[in-house]
């Protein structure tokens, strides 16, 4: 095991039990029973249409966007179930925070684009704003780059800019749990590592939900890996064993590349 | 070698008609402004221009003060902007960003339908339903009103707000709205912060098309309004019969002596109207052409 201290680490997150499936019967999520460490990186990884990103959608409900017609079993959030009705959506979403494939930058300014989420909250005091948008842009490895043109339009940033700004958003918010869908499928493998280092220093402070591009990615980043096909677990486990000794025939085949 | 000689035949048949087109719009406005300025101008030497900027019109009398009729046009027009662009806007965020999809399947298409309304249908609901029913309320003279008339050109506004603002709003990506409500955005800080702004300059065409429909307009607030070139002032006005530029050119031209100073006169009130839609324009375009310019630069 290469976590000297997991004994110490809990679990942020439980799933039990938990089924899903959309309207059109596509992408679903069968019997899913998983925990997720905290401070951790815990990948999911699979190939297309595997429910990975149903899934990671299940932690801040933006599956309620979707056209669900099954959702059953619990997540439990600190021991609480986030999928029940009375749950403070608005709140859920400001612990977890979320980085999409493709960055999406808000038609804003760089510095808007990061307070965005507070400002939502009601916080108007500048001093607290201005030192969140320059905590979470050295988080996300950012701020050397634009501490001189916060103001400009966040869209005048390159691709991999765009998407740190992304991680950096969602860090201003203070959650306890990110979230990140394919963070790196759009980006060159410069701006690809430095998202990849900024997880392993906020693996410290944040529970990471990672949903790696590549099996490569997967066995760089991760803590705890689950191997998903068509909407089932097939194997969990701690470490870098599931890269280099596989339980399961199916995981070999998907991590020896013999389909994807 | 044949074929290919073929296709670019063709292909040079089709760039030419389309540059054909895209040119025909141009000459067809050049077209008018000339004939404009050819019938209209000679206005400026037959009547001073003194007496065309005064406050009485009479052409029986010689007197072509044409003030009271743009007043009369920009009352009906700000009225109905006041009355078109909250509505319109509602409308279009409702059915773009609230409405279940039933409700939005049902509501666009209506939308639409009302939008191809032909005016004079609308005049006549003016004139025998909407008026009377004014005068009793508000207990007014006479119901034939700059405010009946802002009223009916407002509902002429709506429909082409909407139709045009929804398609705006509908074009925001969707991970635009899932990134805000990521952040805990609730689903109305989702609209007026992010999808709102995003669809900025097609809500800004939206209302820029509503106003120009609305000062157009010539039937419904020719049958409305009262028609009484009377200079609105003060806000009493919005309650008292007016007539706007456009009325006065319909119900004159047809009895007009062509190649009179009444004649030219009308002509000339059309010039103005082709400069304040010009005006109007020129000024959204500008608003939509900075913020292109300022992205396309921050972006080469």
């Amino acid at each position: 095991m290469p976590n000297k201290n997991d004994s110490v680490k809990e679990n942020k997150v439980v799933l039990e039990n938990v089924n899903l499936s959309y309207s059109d019967g596509t992408e679903s999520l069968k019997n899913v029973s998983m925990p997720f460490v905290a401070n951790s990186t815990n990948v999911v990884f699979g190939p297309a249409g595997s429910g990975k990103s149903s899934l990671l959608r299940l932690f801040n409900r933006l599956n309620d966007l979707a056209d669900v017609t099954l959702l059953e079993g619990q997540v439990l959030l600190d021991g609480e179930n986030i999928l029940d009705p009375n749950t403070d959506v608005i709140a859920l979403r400001r612990k977890v925070g979320m980085v999409f494939a493709r960055p999406v930058v808000l038609p804003m300014s760089i510095r808007k684009n990061l307070t965005y989420g507070l400002e939502l909250a009601g916080e108007k005091n500048k001093t607290v704003l201005n030192e969140s948008v320059e905590r979470s842009l050295n988080q996300a490895a950012l701020w050397d780059e634009v501490k001189d043109r916060l103001d400009d339009p966040a869209i005048a940033l390159s691709g991999g800019q765009q998407q740190r700004l992304c991680l950096a958003r969602s860090l201003a918010n203070e959650p306890e749990i990110v979230l990140l869908d394919e963070p790196t499928s759009g980006l060159d493998p410069i701006s690809t590592n430095k998202i990849e280092e900024s997880l392993q220093i906020l693996k410290k402070d944040y529970t990471i939900i990672l949903v790696p591009h590549s099996v490569h990615q997967a066995a760089r980043t991760a803590d705890y890996s689950a191997f998903f096909l068509q909407g089932k677990l097939i194997e969990y486990s701690a470490g870098k064993t599931i890269y280099t000794n596989p339980q399961d025939e199916r995981t070999r085949d998907y991590v020896e590349g013999r389909f994807g | 070698m044949n074929k290919k000689s073929t296709l670019s035949w063709k292909e040079y048949v089709i760039t030419r008609l389309i540059k054909a087109s895209g040119y025909s719009a141009i000459i067809f406005v050049g077209m008018i402004l000339y004939f404009l300025l050819s019938q209209g101008l000679p206005a400026l030497q037959e009547v001073p221009l003194s007496s065309l900027i005064a406050d009485r019109w009479y052409p029986i009398e010689d007197y072509y003060g044409i003030l009271p009729l743009l007043g009369g046009s920009l009352v009906v027009t700000i009225g109905a902007t006041l009355i078109a662009v909250p509505f319109g806007l509602a409308s279009a965020i409702y059915i773009a960003e609230i409405a279940p999809r039933w409700a939005r399947e049902i509501l666009k298409p209506i939308v639409e339908i009302l939008g191809g309304l032909p005016s004079v249908v609308l005049g006549f609901l003016g004139i025998m339903v909407l008026s009377p029913t004014l005068q009793v309320w508000l207990d007014l003279p006479t119901g034939l009103s700059a405010f009946t008339g802002s009223l009916l050109l407002g509902g002429i506004a709506i429909p082409t707000i909407v139709s045009v603002a929804e398609d705006a709003l509908d074009a925001v990506p969707r991970s635009y709205r899932e990134a805000a409500l990521a952040l805990g955005a609730t689903h109305w800080q989702t609209i007026w912060t992010v999808t709102l702004p995003a669809a900025r300059s097609g809500v800004l065409t939206a209302i820029m098309l509503g106003i120009a429909r609305a000062i157009g307009e010539t039937m419904t607030v020719m049958m409305v309004t009262g028609n009484a070139p009377v200079m609105p002032n003060g806000p009493g006005a919005l309650f008292a019969p007016v007539r706007t530029m456009t009325a006065t050119i319909a119900a004159e031209m047809g009895e007009v002596a062509s190649g009179s100073t009444h004649y030219h006169v009308l002509f000339f009130i059309g010039i103005v109207l082709f400069l304040i839609s010009l005006a109007v324009n020129v000024t959204a375009s500008a608003v939509i052409f900075r913020q292109v310019k300022r992205t396309e630069k921050l972006l080469s």
